[in-house]
Parts: C-alpha cells; structure tokens; sequence
C-alpha cells in the first residue's frame, strides 16, 4: 500500500464511521443505467436550470424589482432622460454597465428556452416510448407539472424587466384572469394591488419569479430524480432485457463521465448562444407605458399556441345581467389549455383504463407498436404546431408575403381539420411500418442483388437479419382487445353497459395491429427459400 | 524625333492594359458628361422656370399616371384624386417608387423609383398646381441632426409609430394583407413627406398632431436605430421573441440532440 492510498482510505474510513455512507455509496455508484441518446433529453433540463440557478442569482445583484419612478441617466443614448421604473433602468444597467451583464442575461434567457425545449423534447420521448405506464404515472403527471410551472416561470422573467414587450404580455395576462366570469375583476385586483399597472406587480412576481417557482422547481425535480432512481430507468427491449432486469453501464464511472460531459456541453451551448445571438434587446422596447404597444408583440415560443389560440379565436361575448362574459379570451385563454394540461396529466390513467392494462412496464415500446397512442401524440402535436404557428401570424404573413387574414383561417380550419389528419395518417404509418418489421422479420433484408435463375426468372437475393434484430422487432406483446360482455351469465344487461360498449369500442381501437410474425411462421417460410 | 515619339506612342497603343485603360477613359468620360448635363436644379427658382416644369410634369402626367389617375387627375375607378394632394405626396410616392404601381396588389411596394428626380419634381410640381397642398421639404427644415432629440423621438415613435412599424422600426402585418414598411433605409425627407401626407394605411400627422420638431426628433431616432450596432450578438430581425424560439429550436436543440447522440454512442 503506497503512502497515497493510505492517506486515502484512512480519509474514506473517517468520513464512513461518522456517516455509514460507504454501504451506499457501494451500491448506488454501481448502478446501471441504459444506453440510449433519448435517456439524455431530461438531463438538459437538469443542466439548464443550474444554469439558470446561477446566472439567476448573478442577476440578482444588481436588478431592483421596484416601479419607483427615476430619470434615466445611464450609457445607452436613445433613452437617456426618460422617465422609468428602477426594474427596467436596473435592467438596462445590467446590460450596458454591469461587467458581463449582458451576457449573464443572455444567457439566462437562453437557458430559460432551453430548459422549455428541453422540457417538451423529453416529454416527447417519455410519451411516444410508453414510459409514463405503471409505476411511472406519478413521476408523469410531477413532469406535467414541471412543464406547466416553466412555462409561468418563463412569463414571470420575461415579465420583470418591465419593458414595453414585458408590460404588453403582462396587460394580456390581467385580461385573461378578468375574463374569468364574477371572481376576475377581484383576482386582477388583487393580484395588481390596484389598477393596472399599479406598483405592486412588479415585486410580487420578482418574490414568486427567484424564491417560490424555484424552491417548488428544486422540490419537484428532486422527486422526479429519486423516483428515476428508485423505480429505475426504462429501457428498449432487446435481447437479454426484460422486466425484470436493466442492461446497461454503471454510474461510476461510465455514466458520471458521460453525464458531467453532457453538463459541460449543455452550458457551452447555452454559452454560445448567449454570446453571439442577441436575446430580448429590452433596449430597443423602451420602457412600459399602458399607452404604447409595439406591432409583433409575441411571448416566448412556450407560451406562442397559447397567443396563437388567442388570435385565433372569433369575437365571441355574451352579455347578461349587466355582466360581459369574453369567451373569446375565456376558451382560448384557460379552458382550452385547461383542459389539454389536464387530459395530458390523465393520460397514464386513461389509456390504463382504455386497454386494461394495469401491469408493470419497464421496457419500452417502439412508437410503432403502439400506434393509437403514437397517432394521438401526433394528433396534439399538430393542434399545438398550428396554435404555435398561428402565435406568429404577423412575422409569418409578413417574411412570406401573405395576409393575416389568411394565416387565421388557416389556423382557424388547420386547428380543427389538420389533427384528426395527423391522427389517420399517423396511425397508418404506424401500421406500414410494422408491416415492414413483418417483412424483414419473415423475408430478411432485402440485399439489392439480383440473380438470374437458371430459367431465366430475375429473383432478388434476401439476407435473413440476425436473431437479436429479429428477436427486438418481435418481442413486443400485442394485446387483444377487451371484450366486456353487454350481458351477464343470466342474459341479463350489466350495469353501466353503455360505458362498458365504450370502452370495448377504445380498446379495439387501441389494438389495431398488424400481427407480428412468429417463430412457426418464420420456420415455415425458411422451408420455402 | 517626332517619328520616334510616334512609334514610341504606336507601341504603347499595343501594350496589354491599353484596351481595358481606354474602357475605363471612356466610361468616365461618358459618365461624367451624362453628369453634368443631367444635372437639372431640382427645385426651379423662377417663375419662369416653375411653369416649365408644370409643363413638363403635364406631359410625364399624361404619359404615365393618366390612365388610372384621370386624363385631369381627377381620380377613377382604381386610383383616387389627385387634386389637392400635393408636392409632398407626389414626391413621397414616386421618389419612393410607389408609383407608378408594379401590380394592382392591396399595397403599393417600395421599390427603384421609375422617374429621375428632376422627372419627380415636374410631376410634383404639375400635381401641385391644380390645388394647394403639403409641399416638399426644403433642405433647411429638415435638419433632424440640429433639431431633433433621439430620447423623445423614441418616445414619440413608441407611441405613435411602433403599434404598426415594430418596436425597432422594422416593419410589421396589417390587416388583409396591406403592411406598415420598414423604415430601415428609408431617406429623412421621405419619412416626413408620410407623416404629413399619410400614404397607404398610414394616418396624416398634422403639425398639431406632431409639431416638426416632433417629427425631425422621430427621424433622429430612426436614423439612430438604422445606426445602431448588433449589440449583445446578432440582431435576429429585431422582430422580437419569434426568431429566438426559431433559432432554440434548430440550432440549440440541434446542437444538444447532435451531441447526446454522440455521447451514447460513444464508447465506454
């Protein structure tokens, strides 16, 4: 023993009397974690938000959340003597005198978007591979959440500068919780102390924006993490993987290196973009006032299909007892995405219950094998995509020489027709594409070398795949649909038959399967060739 | 000796540069003769010379603008009166190039003016002179660098001009498929000539409205946002939030998705 590793462990045993961390450490450093690309979407967001933890606080330093009104007397000449809040001079002091401020705020921003693109692609993944089923139904809907909380997050900070793009989204959301029948014109009030825009606005949402929406980030990510790490992580199937069992590398060292690297390049991307892209220029918007607003006002892309619902929907209001009821701003504004955070928390439940389904799953499905839920996914992602697209109708019509007009009722028709679309034909190629495994599974690959045959017959020559592909793309299960029955043993009608017609009729549906080739049908064919 | 000076001149006349050094002598020449004669007084002092322009705008009118705007510019079917509108408008329009139309789209587009200035200025004068209108101008008032204030000016634009321009004077949609132009590039003169005339969607800013003060402090700030470097990296339009989520969900992601696909591959 060198003098080194006895210094070493003599530190190891210090530490392991007086914590017992070494059984712990032995076991979870030892874990193994599978190898896929699509298993480090949900580290970006991890890495982004200690990016934003800690450009955040930088910023903290110098930004003052406070309306008090001051002259502006700083570097920037097109603004110098105007009157402005102290959030928005701070703000312009950050970026034009604080050393390095600007690219701390840059980046910040960037980050933010990061961590909102981050959010969506990782959700993608989880929903499109099936891994939000039992027992991961919890760690779902704490996903869900995250995602809804980054998005008013997101609007908080793009709030607190209290420039003119800043003030204009904050009027929207005030006429949003107006909009809410009785209890909206309290709620603005209360949560404005007063008028619009009052004084008090600005340092509530600093106090939620870098305390509270934090704290809840920095609880929630943390369950998210163990429940990752209690439950383990899924993987694709394959051969040797099973339920029972996870195949891949240990943390230590394989993942420890892999995913610290990751960190490294998550913040050097972020870096970059922070350095040589300009992000919210709050210089050029000017400081709030009610009475101006800017052509093109847009929020963030996260928040963009909900702007885009907004204008895209048609003037709608009914008056009653002297009471006005927007419904063009209600069912756009919290309704409709209401309903859609909803059914997305639900969704493990739902489809649990639409297939019967209530066992353990720790191996993946590929998209195509589930193609009900692959065309639903497809179905809501087209519905968000033209909400989205519809958010930048102004900037659209304008780059591409088309009217506004035309873009909102394309949106218009698009959010209502194109879905459905997206829903048949995804379902279809899901379908196509399991035909295809069949094929390859039964007939092999297909070589691209012809030979002619002694009777002068043209046959293209097949490679059978080896047995580990042709085990991947068979082993899933296929599950048939359920069949409840209308009536009992008696003949007589069970109760809530027509919830029970329902279902069966979802369930079928879910099922819609090509079926996959078996081992009797392989050997078959291999007599044939 | 002369006849060496001439055999000495006869052997440059076959040196190599001596055909492209001539194309450049007579393009210059060319050049600058087409200079001077074309150079015409654009605002004609004399009564005399005014009356000639008048004339001279009467033809150009007939010739170009009289089949939509009426053989008297009393208006038609597709394009409107022209009686009253004034130099300042006439010069907006076709100094711009708006005019004449390129197609009969919801808006005239900004474009290489058709006529020369001193075409321009006949035009204008001609349009001037069948009733009184804005003027065109002059080269004194529109000292913006002396009399304007960039502070107020932004503060002005912010409230009169962003709603359709853009915040950074870029542009923005209107409705049906008309738009408010960039004022990127747009000539100082041009700027006051559309707040005093109000071409297209535009409102007419009256000098009560906005005084000229006013107006040069708006055109001090354009000017300054045109001048304005890419500060914090590059501008991305200056359009606002649009082409930052454009821009995160290529190039960010991209790089990130790039870079965890190399990571599992990766050996171990």
């Amino acid at each position: 023993m060198t003098a080194r590793e006895r210094i070493a462990g003599n530190v190891a045993g210090y530490v392991d009397d007086r914590t017992g961390a070494a059984k712990w450490m032995k076991k979870n450093l030892t874990k193994v974690f599978p190898d896929h690309w699509s298993f480090l979407l949900g580290e970006i967001c991890l890495y982004s938000f200690i990016i934003l933890l800690a450009s955040g606080t930088f910023l903290t330093f110098w930004f003052d959340p406070s309306m008090k009104e001051v002259i502006y007397d700083g570097e920037y000449a097109p603004l110098k003597g105007l009157e402005m809040s102290a959030a928005y001079a701070s703000t312009l002091d950050i970026s034009f005198e604080v050393r390095g401020g600007l690219l701390m705020r840059q980046i910040h921003h960037w980050a933010a978007l990061i961590f909102m693109v981050g959010i969506v692609v990782h959700l993608l993944r989880v929903y499109f591979t099936g891994a939000f089923r039992k027992p991961r139904e919890f760690n779902w809907i704490i996903g869900v959440g995250l995602l809804t909380l980054g998005i008013v997050e997101g609007f908080l900070g793009y709030s607190l500068p209290d420039d003119l793009l800043s003030g204009t989204g904050i009027r929207i959301a005030e006429a949003i919780i107006q909009a809410l029948p009785v209890v909206g014109s309290y709620l603005a009030f209360f949560a404005f102390g007063g008028a619009f825009p009052g004084e008090a606005f600005i340092p509530r949402i600093y106090t939620v924006h870098i305390l509270l929406l934090p704290g809840i980030f920095l609880a929630l990510i943390t369950v998210h993490l163990m429940l990752v790490w209690y439950q383990k992580h899924t993987q694709f199937p394959g051969p040797g993987r099973t339920e029972k069992n996870v195949v891949g590398y240990p943390l230590m060292p394989v993942y420890m290196a892999k995913a610290g690297g990751f960190f490294f390049i998550v913040f050097g991307v972020t870096a970059f973009l922070g350095a040589v892209a300009s992000i919210n220029p709050i210089w050029l918007y000017g400081p709030y006032t009610p009475g101006q607003i800017s052509a093109g006002s847009q929020p963030d892309w996260y928040m963009g299909w909900l702007d885009g619902l907004v204008r895209m929907s048609p003037p709608i209001e009914t008056h009653a007892f002297g009471h006005t009821i927007s419904w063009n701003i209600l069912i756009p504004g919290l309704i409709l995405p209401g309903i859609m955070f909803t059914l997305l928390a639900l969704y493990p439940f739902i489809e649990s219950w639409a297939t019967g389904d209530k066992r353990e799953h720790h191996l993946l499905d590929r998209p195509r094998n589930a193609p009900n839920r692959t065309a639903l996914g497809a179905m809501a992602l087209t519905f968000t995509l033209v909400s989205l697209l519809n958010g930048g109708n102004d900037i659209i019509a304008t780059t591409f020489h088309l009217t506004i007009n035309q873009m909102m009722w394309f949106s218009r028709i698009g959010v209502l027709v194109l879905p459905p679309i997206a829903f048949i034909i995804t379902k279809r190629l899901c379908l196509a594409l399991q035909r295809a495994d069949r094929d390859l599974v039964l007939h092999g690959r297909e070589t691209g070398r012809l030979v002619r045959l002694p009777h002068g017959e043209f046959v293209e020559v097949h490679e059978p795949i080896s047995a580990e592909k042709a085990w991947t793309l068979t082993s899933h299960e296929q599950i048939a649909p359920l069949e409840l029955p209308e009536f009992d043993g008696a003949g007589v009608r069970r109760a809530g038959g027509i919830k029970n017609k329902i279902r069966n009729r979802i369930s079928r549906a879910t099922a819609v399967a090509v079926p996959k080739a078996t081992e009797s049908e392989r050997k078959e064919l291999e007599g044939h060739h | 000796m002369e006849g060496n000076t001439v055999k000495r001149l006869s052997r440059l006349r076959r040196h190599r540069a001596a055909g492209p050094m001539l194309l450049v002598f007579a393009l210059l020449t060319i050049g600058t003769t087409f200079q001077v004669a074309g150079a015409v007084t654009t605002s004609p002092s004399t009564v005399a010379d005014r009356s000639a322009a008048i004339a001279e705008g009467k033809q150009l009118f007939l010739k170009g603008c009289s089949s939509c705007h009426g053989l008297n510019a009393e208006g038609g079917a597709i394009a409107p009166s022209l009686i009253g509108v004034g130099a300042a408008s006439v010069d907006f329009q076709v100094g711009t190039g708006r005019m004449p139309m390129a197609d009969m789209s919801q808006q005239a587009m900004r474009k290489d003016p058709v006529y020369t200035p001193a075409e321009v200025n006949a035009l204008a004068n001609y349009v001037a002179s069948l009733a009184p209108g804005p003027e065109v101008p002059s080269e004194e008032s529109l000292n913006y660098e002396r009399d304007g204030s960039v502070a107020e000016g932004g503060e002005l634009f912010r409230t009169n001009c962003a709603m359709c321009h853009n915040f950074a004077a870029q542009g923005g949609a209107l409705t049906q498929g008309k738009y408010a132009p960039t004022l990127m590039g747009v000539e100082p003169k041009h700027i006051y000539e559309a707040l005093i005339t109000g071409p297209q969607s535009m409102p007419v800013f009256s000098d009560k409205t906005l005084t000229p003060e006013e107006k040069l402090s708006i055109i001090k700030w354009i000017k300054a946002a045109e001048a304005e470097p890419q500060l914090g990296g590059v501008a991305l339009g200056r359009v606002g939030p649009v082409t930052e989520g454009l821009l995160v969900w290529t190039l960010g992601i991209g790089l990130l998705i790039g870079v965890a696909v190399w990571l599992a591959m990766k050996a171990r």
